[in-house]
């Protein structure tokens, strides 16, 4: 293969540096300040109906222009995850209804002139609310006589074992071998409930969207979103009107890490625009983003794991209990993660598995994606199921695990029977080890002062994709001066892939990166996209970049044949120009574009589309070292390393970046970032005081390394980067905290006071 | 949300006394944990023109006005020497230098807020609040008080021998303390103040017979467990009450070593 | 009420309610680079220069600025110029939305501590979140455009 000039350098970002000097560049900068404010009133139970609700006072405020309730709403149910169609979540929401089944769910939609006269109106709101008991515990949801969605149109469009008779968003049971055999005839085994809690992603721009008619009398959508298409099918369905009557596109986007691949806020302007014909924009406080956002789904994660003395892992049985909050974003599709991607991390030795899981309806905020989407709760599962194993064998976890890890070539039961084409696992951890000095940081040392440090490992896989589903897609054309423009309907929500496809482009088509232009993402205007998420664009939509770039050249030595009269199977494209393979004659680019522009009649321009059958898994190790103070619980990340095989990384840079800053959402999640309910079942960390992610005095020191591995199916030999990163950090601190204190602490987040309570306990 | 009818900025301090002495008026201080309340403030009272910003040393004390930030104590070398440090290190880790350079000290000793590291620390520092019509008042006596309407317009803090340490334990950096402790060691015995226990802090006196020997470790751990002893704590949502009782003696023996080692 | 200020070296006169906030008073007046990211003072997104000295200006009346100078990130370009292309080339700006209370407190920094060390600048940033980075690489960022301009300046007094 030829040396790669742009595929696998760390290139600046296209958009960097007006980024970082602040120019205007997301929603609410670009959309006109001059437009109706949008709020929601939210419910103060858990779980109610509404008797009545007046609006009349609210109305009078000067300046209001709108209050709607559940009366003014239509009653097609829809479901906000961004998913392709027919979506495995079930089909449980109205714009607005009468039961509101949440602290926090929308009551009233409000539009006025101004922020003043909606807060004002938002008082004068007056709601008569039947109380109703809620179900707040997930372990009581299943067959409770209290329902959270009794209505009869509630509908699931897919097979998933939902039933709202028995508050079920999903049920399934798979497996492979006798695992209850095995499991009787291992010589240990590791039996244990590991819990995770409803994170928030937390981006820094809040949800947001902004909305108007455009001159064609349809409703055009400008929102912070990493779907545009599915949040057309969405309002579609759920305002009752034609899909070609709505256009959807972002901006840039302010982080989303799956949080804006759920249509949380894009119905209420838009249902305000199309009611009143006026433009509208609604903008999330943070605090509706910690209480009516969309978080990652709680998960209770019961693993039996069956070993030989030796440290052979032969059985690994899993059940996961999730909890999907009031509403079925995302549930039946997150849970399969916690099993899918955990258990095939040790297809090495196993000898069955099995992998059941319920998903329930509770009276909570509902749950929805979140960067690792179910991978990550199964991984801190099973990887901490394996360290515990290694402590009770006396075996090293770092060689427990060369002994059991899923190797190249191997097919992986557990992951629907996919070969591990390409898997640098084995090299991630030689690398990992090396760099880390496991030798020297795992034995526990004490440093005076009631300090200790500490050293924790772990594994993560995750996909590259939905395999069978997602599709990707993307145009190229050639403009006059031989540049390209590259039109894409995925979206860069800060992660750089306007910039990575555009490194694609500039490769296959021999030129700069600055001779690539991207647009993206609008449903107008793109050539469809499942969208950003599923750790899918590098690979999916980068595919579909490498076949039209393809195509396009095949079609410039088309319209290069006319004008130097020879067929184009007597010419190359090189990059600056197509030439006789003979070098009798050539036109450069720029000519040829012109040419294209006149008395033509080929296209320069080509969208392919792409999907895989199969979604690679990228591979990772973490090591984590850790300073625990034993005297109060404290514990101090002192430093991080990590070797991750994405296959090929297009952008070193950006790949580095999106590993470091999944490690620190990972870290927030394993130590700080905590969950918790009154007993009327609201959110007790409804801001940024109260829900603590890391700030740069957390996370110690970081390093990040690649072993790549080339994935076939993949462009350049690439697989996903964006999930992975985040599925360490919990598993491996839960060890090294053990280590320094001798306390297996298995729900998350693991603070000073589970650590020092826990030491006590045991020393009693 | 926070709704305000009404700014003045004040151009006495009568003024402003005379305006504050309605329920629905409020002084400004940094505006920082106001602004997190959901009220309706009818007029806003601002002293920012009032010269409250400075800080005033004498032979015998520091007078510090009451809209000097935490940013300027944090950076005050007088003040600085006088805690050993303890001044700076308890101010750095609140949420960082954007905050600090609008959080106010007479805000946050006014506001008397359980979490409060500075209130904490001026404890054992022996300070006096003056208040424009209440005169001076030991602040021990000040953060006992109910809030009432006067204006606090000077924090002083006299000069004397003696060292002193702050330690502070947080889940997380730059959060709100989950347990806060200071300490001074002074010719005449030892001031320990416990706060964010989660109930705002207090002077506890331990059992100072137990230092007589000297501070040892054995001597500060005993000590610690005598403070630990006298101070109620309760839960919030940082932690229990059960924590805070155990990592006590451990702040107050850490703080008493450390100004042992300071000596 | 009517207020008078310095925004960006420019006279402002406007009319505003006593509490109206000053990051929607410099937004309302063409400064969309301050961002708003939660309501408890504890993001640093909104960064502003208040006479010289970085505050969170969702947190300060915009009467309260009344007859201050008050800057912003689209005051400070040239100043931000200097050192931004060295985030950018570790691909640490991410999703872009924390960059200019970032970028404006680092201008506070180095103006303050012209030569910081990595505990100093973690510790002066420590109320600037970023979600996407893992903070890293604008250490880096920030550290490889010190060490460039103190070579140069090395090399400076040298010749």
């Amino acid at each position: 293969m030829a040396e790669l000039k742009t595929v696998g350098k760390g290139m600046r970002k296209k958009d960097a540096m007006n980024l970082l000097l602040g120019k205007p560049a997301f929603t609410e900068d670009v959309t006109p300040r001059d437009c109706l404010v949008v709020k929601v009133l939210r419910s103060p139970h858990a779980h109610a109906l509404i008797r009545s609700i007046r609006t009349d006072l609210a109305l009078k405020v000067p300046g209001m222009v709108a209050v709607y309730t559940y009366a003014d709403v239509p009653q097609n149910r829809y479901t906000n995850a961004g998913q392709t169609y027919p979506e495995p979540s079930p089909h449980d929401r109205l714009i607005l209804d009468r039961r509101v089944r949440f602290v926090g769910d929308a009551v009233a939609i409000l539009a006025g002139e101004t922020e003043q006269a909606v807060d004002k109106a938002m008082k004068l709101v007056k709601v008569d609310y039947e109380v109703l008991p809620a179900v707040l515990d997930p372990h009581t949801a299943k067959d409770n006589p209290i329902l959270v969605h009794p209505e009869a149109d509630w509908q699931a469009l897919c097979p998933v074992g939902a039933d709202n008779k028995r508050n079920l968003v999903a049920s399934e049971t798979c497996g492979d071998g006798d695992v209850e055999a095995v499991l009787a005839d291992c010589d240990v085994v590791v039996d244990h409930v590991w819990h995770t809690k409803a994170c928030q992603q937390a981006m820094m721009e809040t949800f947001r969207t902004y909305t108007e008619i455009d001159p064609y009398g349809r409703l055009h959508v400008i929102s912070s979103t990493q779907i545009v298409f599915h949040v057309r099918r969405i309002l579609s369905i759920a305002l009752g009107i034609p899909k070609s009557k709505i256009h959807v596109e972002k901006p840039r986007i302010g982080g989303g890490f799956g949080a804006k691949q759920t249509s949380v806020s894009e119905v209420y302007p838009a249902f305000v625009t199309w009611k009143t014909g006026r433009p509208a924009r609604i903008v999330y406080s943070r605090r509706e983003c910690q209480i009516a956002g969309s978080p990652r789904h709680e998960m209770e994660v019961h693993v039996r794991l069956g070993a030989d003395k030796d440290g052979r892992i032969r059985a690994l049985d899993v059940y996961t209990l999730s909890n999907s909050g009031a509403y079925s974003e995302h549930g039946p599709t997150t849970v399969g993660l916690s099993g899918h991607k955990s258990i095939p991390l040790y297809t090495g030795s196993l000898e069955a598995f099995r992998f059941g899981y319920d998903v329930v309806y509770t009276n909570v905020q509902a749950a929805g994606a979140y960067r690792g989407y179910g991978a990550t709760q199964g991984i801190f599962a099973v990887e901490s199921a394996v360290n515990e194993l290694a402590d009770r064998l006396g075996i090293d976890p770092v060689k427990l695990r060369e002994q059991n890890m899923v190797r190249e070539g191997m097919i992986m039961p557990a992951y629907y029977n996919e070969p591990a084409n390409a898997c640098a696992l084995d090299r991630c951890m030689a690398r990992c080890k090396e760099l880390f000095h496991w030798e020297e940081k795992f034995p526990v040392r004490d440093m005076g002062n009631g300090k200790v440090r500490a050293a924790g490992v772990a594994m993560a896989m995750q996909g590259s994709g939905i395999s069978g589903v997602d599709v990707g897609s993307a145009t190229v054309k050639l403009s006059d001066d031989g540049s390209y423009n590259l039109i894409i309907g995925a979206a860069d929500m800060g992660t750089g892939c306007d910039t990575i496809l555009a490194q694609m482009v500039a490769e296959c088509m021999d030129c700069d990166l600055d001779n690539v232009a991207v647009f993206g993402a609008d449903s107008d205007a793109s050539p469809y996209d499942s969208g950003s998420y599923a750790s899918s664009t590098t690979y999916v939509t980068g595919k579909a970049v490498e076949k039209a770039c393809q195509q396009l050249k095949e079609q410039l030595c088309t319209l290069a044949a006319e004008s130097l009269g020879c067929t184009p199977a007597e010419l190359e494209f090189t990059g600056k120009a197509v030439r006789r393979c003979d070098g009798t004659a050539q036109i450069s680019l720029a000519e040829l574009a012109v040419k294209s522009q006149c008395a033509n009649n080929t296209a320069v321009q080509v969208t392919a589309t792409h999907s895989s059958p199969v979604s690679p898994p990228p591979f990772m190790v973490g090591m984590v070292e850790i300073e625990l103070d034993k005297e109060t619980g404290s514990v101090t990340v002192l430093d991080y390393k990590a070797v991750v095989d994405c296959g090929t990384p297009i952008n070193p840079n950006l790949a580095r970046v999106q590993t470091e800053g999944g490690i620190v959402q990972g870290i927030g999640m394993a130590l700080y970032e905590d969950v918790s309910y009154t007993d009327k079942g609201r959110i007790r960390g409804d801001s940024f005081l109260q829900y603590k992610i890391p700030t740069r005095l957390d996370m110690g020191h970081l390093q990040v390394e690649f072993e790549s591995s080339y994935e076939p199916t993949g462009p350049f030999g690439a697989k996903s980067i964006g999930e992975i990163v985040i599925n360490t950090p919990s598993p491996a601190l839960a060890q090294a905290i053990y280590r320094a204190s001798g306390v297996w602490v298995r729900e998350l987040p693991i603070t000073p006071e589970k650590i020092l309570l826990g030491m006590r306990a045991k020393a009693e | 949300m926070l709704t305000i009818k009404r700014y003045v900025r004040a151009q006495s301090l009568d003024e402003a006394y005379t305006l504050c002495q309605k329920r629905a008026n409020v002084v400004l201080g940094g505006m920082l944990w106001l602004k997190t309340q959901n009220r309706t403030v009818d007029t806003a009272i601002d002293l920012s023109d009032l010269g409250l910003d400075a800080i005033e040393e004498t032979p015998d004390a520091f007078r510090i006005g009451a809209m000097v930030t935490l940013r300027q104590l944090e950076q005050h070398p007088g003040l600085d020497a006088l805690t050993c440090g303890a001044l700076a290190e308890s101010v750095r880790p609140i949420v960082g230098v954007q905050f600090r350079n609008l959080a106010t000290l007479g805000g946050s000793l006014y506001g008397r807020f359980g979490f409060s590291d500075l209130l904490t620390l001026f404890l054992v520092l022996d300070a006096a609040v003056e208040l424009h019509h209440g005169g001076t008042v030991p602040l021990a006596d000040y953060a006992a008080r109910p809030y009432e309407r006067d204006i606090l317009t000077h924090v002083v803090v006299p000069k004397q021998p003696g060292r002193v340490a702050y330690r502070a334990q947080r889940n997380i950096a730059t959060d709100i303390p989950v347990l806060t402790c200071a300490v001074a060691v002074r010719p005449d015995g030892v001031n320990c103040a416990i706060g964010a226990r989660p109930m705002k802090a207090q002077l506890y006196p331990g059992d100072a017979s137990l230092l007589a020997g000297g501070i040892t470790p054995r001597s500060a751990d005993a000590f610690g467990e005598s403070i630990a002893a006298q101070v109620p704590f309760g839960s919030n949502l940082r932690a229990g009450a059960d924590y805070r009782r155990a990592v006590c003696p451990v702040l107050v023996r850490r703080a008493l070593l450390a100004c042992k080692e300071e000596a | 009420m009517e207020i008078q200020l310095k925004l960006n070296g420019r006279p402002v006169r406007d009319s505003i309610d006593a509490d109206t906030l000053l990051i929607d008073f410099v937004r309302a007046h063409g400064c969309a680079s301050v961002k708003r990211g939660c309501e408890t003072s504890n993001c640093g997104l909104c960064t502003v220069l208040l006479d010289g000295k970085p505050v969170l200006s969702c947190s300060v009346l915009a009467a309260r600025a009344d007859g201050h100078e008050v800057q912003t990130l689209e005051g400070l370009q040239a100043e931000a110029e200097a050192f931004v292309g060295f985030i950018a080339d570790q691909g640490a700006e991410q999703c872009g939305f924390c960059n200019p209370g970032y970028v404006m407190n680092t201008i506070a920094l180095l103006r303050e501590n012209p030569d910081p060390t990595d505990d100093e600048i973690r510790a002066y940033l420590a109320g600037n979140l970023c979600r996407c980075s893992g903070y890293e690489g604008q250490l880096r960022g920030i550290r490889a455009f010190l060490n460039t301009r103190n070579q140069a300046k090395e090399e400076n007094d040298r010749g």
